[in-house]
């Protein structure tokens, strides 16, 4: 298991991403709410840069007991990252892909030291 | 570049440069060794609405001209194209489309030639065959005078100004205006001979009769110039029966397909296979499921109507087996299905594989090369070798000669 330098975690803003190349791997790391998270940079659909897109909350349906719709509105706790060459849309917090959620991106295991920040492959 | 999130929020990408966005692609053709083999994208795009004012000067009618020109000076405001209701880009989540405007490319060059050479090298594609895009509603024009003056206007612009500048890696097939069945002959008679031409297209989104007795010659003069006739499908938010659909996705998912099923339907049914039995068809951007589904539902009805359909000597769903399909958008969910459809359509001889690209849901060379169940032969057949030998294309290096030889697609490419 290798580390490899992210950048300085004072720098990397809430709503930021990076891509970091690291050997055969290309990894994308978000900061969202203070956590980070890191994914594989390819997509499970047709292999494209998953997460080089869109963030964008969750679009959900509302539905009364009485089964009518009340209409879509955006999750105020669920955001998406989506894959920019067909829309795949994935989970920031699980890496799992929201149309079909046994389809998961690979996550990587994000380490912070002092100021810095690593993912390790 | 920012585009616009959820709520008001923006979110900083990079500007669109076309080979950095598909980089991946062109680590999965490096991968696959996909510059050995010929690869023909029969179905690509470009946005010809942005050059409306380099098109529009070649319409013949002086009074349309003037009227259309006049029409595009007032910039937003000017519609001259029929208009569709639709969010191909599901609202900016495929980044493409709002960007598009970002990508830098130099001069010297037609632009839209510039883009096209990016994408296809990054996927391995050596020749695409180019259509319009907002040309393909044109048979929703209401003025039947100008389906033809555009149609004609587009015609000339991209054999003189776009796909010359391409190097030969370029083809069309030109869009008839339809609607006229005397000036879809003048257009085959003044354009077919042209470079670039590989045939003709019907744009799908409409309803006329394809077997009326006035299309005859049309198909006729296609027939006997050895080039190809297309229909390209597409979808239509205001045709009756998808009123119904609140949701973008019902009327994508069906309209495209609904079209080409409507006029193959009507192509089979009146024994245009046998009127025309030297007529190269394709059906385009239906995806592939519906061939299945039209197959069965056409040869259940027929072995007990026949007296319906007299020109026909086998089942309608051999009469499709004689025809090919463009491989996008391919229903790649369910992979025992999608070997039934395969199987069904002869896909070995009769698929032709197409990206679309850059429209949403663009499919690259790895859709096909990877499918588990497809013989070498048949990868090699559905990616180029076929309309290779459709088209005359030749192979682009000593490797790709040597493939077309080995599956026997070489013939008519040298
Ligand atoms: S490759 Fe990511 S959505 Fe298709």
């Amino acid at each position: 298991m290798a580390e490899k330098l992210v950048g300085k975690i004072s720098e990397f803003k809430d709503g930021d991403r990076r891509i970091v190349f690291f050997g055969d791997h290309e990894i994308g790391v978000f900061r969202e709410n203070g956590a980070f998270y890191a994914y594989s940079n390819y997509c499970l659909h047709q292999g494209g840069p998953a997460c080089e897109g869109l963030t964008i909350a969750k679009v959900e349906e509302r539905i009364m007991p009485d089964k009518t719709s009340k209409g879509l509105y955006f999750s105020d706790t669920e955001l998406h990252f989506v894959c920019p060459w067909h829309g795949y849309e994935y989970d920031i917090k699980t890496g799992e892909c929201v149309s079909d959620r046994r389809l998961k991106l690979r996550k990587y295991e994000v380490i912070e030291k002092g100021d810095e920040l690593y993912v390790r492959a | 570049m920012e585009l616009m999130s959820d709520r008001g929020r923006r979110v900083t990408v990079d500007e669109l440069n076309t080979t950095r966005l598909l980089a991946h692609a062109r680590q999965q053709a490096h991968q696959r060794k996909l510059d050995d083999m010929v690869i023909v994208d029969v179905d690509a795009h470009h946005y010809e609405n942005e050059h409306m004012k380099d098109i529009l000067p070649f319409m013949e009618n002086d009074v349309l001209r003037q009227l259309a020109m006049a029409q595009g000076m007032k910039g937003g405001r000017g519609t001259l194209m029929p208009q569709q209701i639709g969010y191909q880009d599901v609202g900016g989540r495929v980044t493409r489309y709002p960007l598009r405007a970002s990508e830098k490319f130099e001069p010297g060059q037609h632009r839209d030639v510039q883009l096209g050479h990016r994408w296809m090298d990054a996927m391995g594609v050596d020749y695409s065959c180019l259509f319009p895009t907002g040309m393909l509603n044109i048979g929703l024009h209401p003025q039947k005078e100008m389906e033809v003056d555009l149609c004609w206007a587009y015609n000339r612009w991209v054999t003189e100004k776009v796909l010359p500048e391409s190097g030969g890696r370029m083809f069309s097939m030109l869009s008839l205006p339809f609607s006229n069945p005397d000036e879809s002959l003048r257009h085959v008679e003044t354009f077919g001979h042209r470079d670039g031409v590989g045939g003709f297209m019907i744009t799908a989104v409409r309803t006329l009769p394809v077997y009326d007795n006035a299309y005859m010659k049309v198909y006729r003069a296609i027939e006997e110039r050895g080039l190809v006739l297309a229909f390209h499908s597409a979808f239509n938010w205001s045709e009756n029966v998808f009123r119904g659909c609140n949701r973008f996705i019902a009327v994508h998912a069906l309209g495209f397909s609904f079209y080409n099923i409507l006029h193959c339907t009507n192509w089979v049914v009146n024994g245009m296979g046998e009127r025309f039995p030297k007529l190269p068809v394709i059906w385009i951007e239906s995806g592939l499921a519906w061939v299945p589904f039209l197959m069965q539902r056409l040869d259940h009805e027929y072995m007990m109507r026949p007296s319906e359909c007299p020109l026909l000597k086998k089942k309608p769903s051999e009469y499709m087996r004689d025809m090919y399909y463009s491989s996008q958008p391919m229903e790649i969910q369910d992979l025992k299905a999608m070997e039934q459809t395969f199987r069904m359509m002869d896909a070995e001889n009769r698929l032709l594989y197409a990206s679309d690209y850059p429209h949403w849901d663009f499919d690259l060379p790895s859709t096909i090369y990877d499918l588990p169940f497809l013989s070498e032969k048949a990868k090699h057949n559905i990616l180029g070798g076929t309309a290779a030998r459709l088209f005359k294309l030749k192979p682009r290096n000593d490797k790709q000669k040597e493939n077309l030889i080995r599956f026997g697609n070489y013939t008519a490419a040298a």
